[in-house]
């Protein structure tokens, strides 16, 4: 090893960088899996992936490479703020980041046209491009015949075939990594880059079209399935009717599958509970462990089925490719309302979690109807929500067949609380695009995938990830949360002479009365409020806390009803409809705030999205109390 | 290849029948309000594959109003609004 060498050129020390570009849904992130060995979201619709990835992949030759996956986009010219994500990485403008060493162009190979007229865009950069022909499986199903020699010649760049979902498919991309890889280092200058204008794009598309023509052998069937399924799933009529179908059942599932699941894990709850009870003597352990961790926790835990079933739902309409689907069938109707079609691909995730949600609108081109979808996707019901519904209804509605036995009372009052969420996301998004947000909606130019069926795996991978999600954070914040509501729902201890159960004296109790006088108009005892404040932490956290709250304020005997049961005996059934009411509004939780605080790059939106969700919620919640205390 | 006679020297692909084949003649967004600027809309669409050359047919209507449309440009499904659809000339083929 020479010094002299290493002064004249310094040594790189971090690996090579290339990064994946490609139209939407072409593979891109399948393909950057495979690479890395990461688990990444793949879905069958545009616009799944909005920010920049990255990983490590290690080629044959033992060479380590970093790895970005990378927005998919039509074009570097960035028309939202997802495609900006990939111009600024592929230009090298991405802050405190030199641009990629060379450059992977995912192409779908059943559809080369508008793939190879962003390779041409992308190969004036001047930095290496290797060219993935993705897809091949899905091309030669339907015949289609591609001169991978031929048009590797004509474009001047490296070709290679790929199956991103078979194991095995990226061997070939491996190698010419590689190869690319070790001859890319001199090279690289800055890119110049410049709009194309529509001549430009007209040329390329000449370009391509001569390409083609000699490459491509044979154009192989259209996608006649789809088509055909389409012609009933994007029915003006059947087609919507399937989609109020599909949501309904959705959210009736929630309930009904996840009966028995959820009754299995409240016994074996019972069971621990038990066990510690007749094992540990009585004493503050032994209250810790029962009354705040098992109480606490187990509570929030036994709602896992029903998150579980949820994410079955979205996860498959994401895998089918049916998301896009909806969002043409809707285009009209949120048309109404001034919301874009694909805004429901956003409200839609919205339901598992605002925080994906928040961050698919990147792929809402117009700034206005972007910041009109992330303030009202907190509306859309959460799972986080879900265990408070769940908890309420059992309390509180009986369980009877209604509409002759077809679906439960429970699972349509649940279908009643989303509709209910629904509904004022979309009154506010009314609101807001005629006061605010005014102006014409964005065009709609949005490519329908073709259908796939769902990889059984890839859906149990998925809900296996959420169940691992959730369970860490039942461990994680909810546990240490429960273990500082517990501390504060014990100490300080009842005085000697006390009348009411200790937990009156606690911190917790004192928080709660102080509270309480806010929250008396809306019909909300002390222990609601005291489970409010760490529910704007994690929401599912106040229906920890009520459990713990209740455990602690029950006598010896009443500890072994169900949290539902003890709720039925102390509120009223004004109280638990005002408690639904402002749940359905509840502002959300902070990890959602600081999400829109950074989409929207400072602190105005998430304030203006929290005061109006506060407003709403308590406004709500006066109505329902009042309305339901003169009614019953 | 025909040319397209002077009844139908400019028809616009929102005036397509659902099912008629056609191919695309040229792109014309000043007959489109928009909220983009000037000739965006023209490059959007000449990336999405809607381009003198292409073949176009129509072949999902939405509701209401047979609104937005979801034609086959080639090898690929775009979906869009009549509203913008007026932008692209088409002549169909026999
Ligand atoms: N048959 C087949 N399907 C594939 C292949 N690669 C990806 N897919 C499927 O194509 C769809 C899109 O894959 P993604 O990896 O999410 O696409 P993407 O390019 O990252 O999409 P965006 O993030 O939206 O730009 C998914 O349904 C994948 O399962 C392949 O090689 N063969
Ligand atoms: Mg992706």
């Amino acid at each position: 090893m020479s010094v002299q060498a290493s002064a004249a050129q310094p040594p790189r020390i971090e690996p090579p960088r290339i990064a994946l570009v490609g139209n939407p849904n072409c593979g891109k992130t399948a393909l950057f899996n495979a690479l890395t060995g990461s688990r990444q979201k793949v879905a069958n619709y545009p616009g799944v992936t909005v920010e920049r990835k990255t990983g490590h992949a290690v080629s044959p030759l033992g060479r380590r490479v970093q790895v970005i996956d990378l927005p998919g986009t039509y074009s570097l010219r960035a028309r939202s703020p997802d495609e900006e994500v990939t111009r600024d990485v592929v230009l090298g403008r991405f802050a405190h980041e030199e641009g990629p060493d060379a450059l992977v162009c995912v192409a779908d190979a059943t559809n080369l046209r508008l793939n190879l007229r962003l390779v041409i865009e992308l190969k004036r950069l001047g930095r290496p491009i290797i060219l993935a022909l993705n897809m091949m499986d899905a091309a030669d199903k339907r015949g289609c015949r591609i001169d991978v020699a031929t048009l590797s010649a004509m474009l001047g760049v490296p070709v290679v075939p790929t199956v991103a979902i078979r194991s095995g498919g990226v061997a070939g991309l491996l190698n010419q990594i590689d190869r690319t890889v070790a001859s890319a280092f001199e090279c690289a200058e800055p890119c110049s880059w410049s709009e194309p204008s529509s001549r430009d794009l007209r040329a390329y598309h000449q370009e391509v079209e001569s390409i083609l023509a000699r490459c491509v052998t044979d154009a192989g069937l259209p996608p006649l399935a789809t088509q055909r399924v389409d012609t009933i799933l994007l029915h003006p009529v059947f087609g919507l009717l399937f989609l109020f179908a599909v949501l309904f059942l959705m959210f009736q599932a929630v309930f009904a599958w996840a009966a028995a699941p959820m009754e299995l894990i409240d016994g074996a709850i019972g069971g621990v509970k038990d066990w510690v009870d007749t094992t540990l003597p009585d004493g503050a352990l032994r209250s810790l462990l029962t009354d705040g961790i098992i109480a606490g926790v187990g509570s929030v835990v036994i709602f896992l089925p029903q998150i579980l079933v949820l994410f079955f739902f979205i996860l498959v309409l994401e895998a089918t490719g049916y998301l896009a689907r909806a969002a043409f069938l809707l285009d009209r109707l949120m048309g109404g309302v001034g919301l874009h079609g694909r805004a429901f691909i956003p409200l839609l995730s919205s339901f598992a979690c605002a925080v994906p949600g928040v961050m698919a609108a990147r792929t809402i081109e117009n700034r206005a109807d972007r910041l009109a979808t992330i303030m009202i996707a907190p509306l859309m019901t959460c799972s986080a929500r879900l265990p408070v519904y769940t908890l309420l209804i059992a309390a509180f509605v009986p369980d009877k067949p209604v509409l002759g036995g077809m679906v439960g009372l429970p699972g349509l009052v649940m279908f009643a609380l989303y509709a209910a969420g629904i509904l004022s996301a979309l009154s506010v998004a009314f609101v807001l695009k005629r006061t605010v947000f005014k102006g014409a909606r964005e065009p709609l130019l949005m490519e329908l995938p073709a259908y796939r069926l769902p990889n059984p795996r890839d859906i149990a991978l998925g809900l296996f990830e959420r169940a691992k999600v959730f369970l860490t954070r039942a461990g994680t914040t909810i546990f240490a949360l429960m273990i500082v509501m517990w501390f504060l729902a014990s100490f300080p201890g009842a005085p000697a002479d006390a009348t009411e159960p200790a937990i009156h004296y606690s911190a917790a109790g004192m928080i709660g009365h102080a509270l309480e006088p806010l929250l008396a108009p809306i019909g909300f005892p002390w222990q609601i409020a005291v489970a409010l404040v760490p529910g704007i932490a994690a929401r599912e956290v106040a229906v920890g806390v009520l459990g713990t709250i209740y455990a602690l304020s029950g006598s010896g005997e009443a500890l072994h009803a169900s949290l539902a049961g003890a709720l039925a005996e102390s509120w009223s059934l004004p109280t638990a409809l005002a408690l639904l009411a402002w749940y359905v509004f509840a502002p959300q939780c902070l990890a959602t705030l600081s999400v829109v605080r950074r989409e929207t790059n400072g602190w105005f939106w998430p304030a203006v999205m929290f005061a109006y969700m506060i407003a709403l919620a308590y406004g709500a919640a006066f109505v329902v109390f009042r309305v339901a205390s003169g009614l019953l | 290849m025909t040319l397209p006679s002077p009844s139908d020297g400019d028809l616009r692909l929102h005036q397509l029948r659902k099912g008629q084949p056609a191919t695309v003649t040229g792109v014309d967004e000043s007959v489109v309000v928009t909220t983009l600027p000037a000739g965006e809309l023209e490059r959007r669409m000449i990336e999405m594959g809607l381009v003198e050359g292409s073949r176009v047919v129509i072949l999902h209507e939405g509701f209401p109003g047979r609104d937005p449309i979801a034609i086959r440009v080639n090898e690929h499904t775009l979906a869009l609004r009549r509203a913008e659809a007026r932008a692209v000339r088409v002549a169909p083929l026999a």
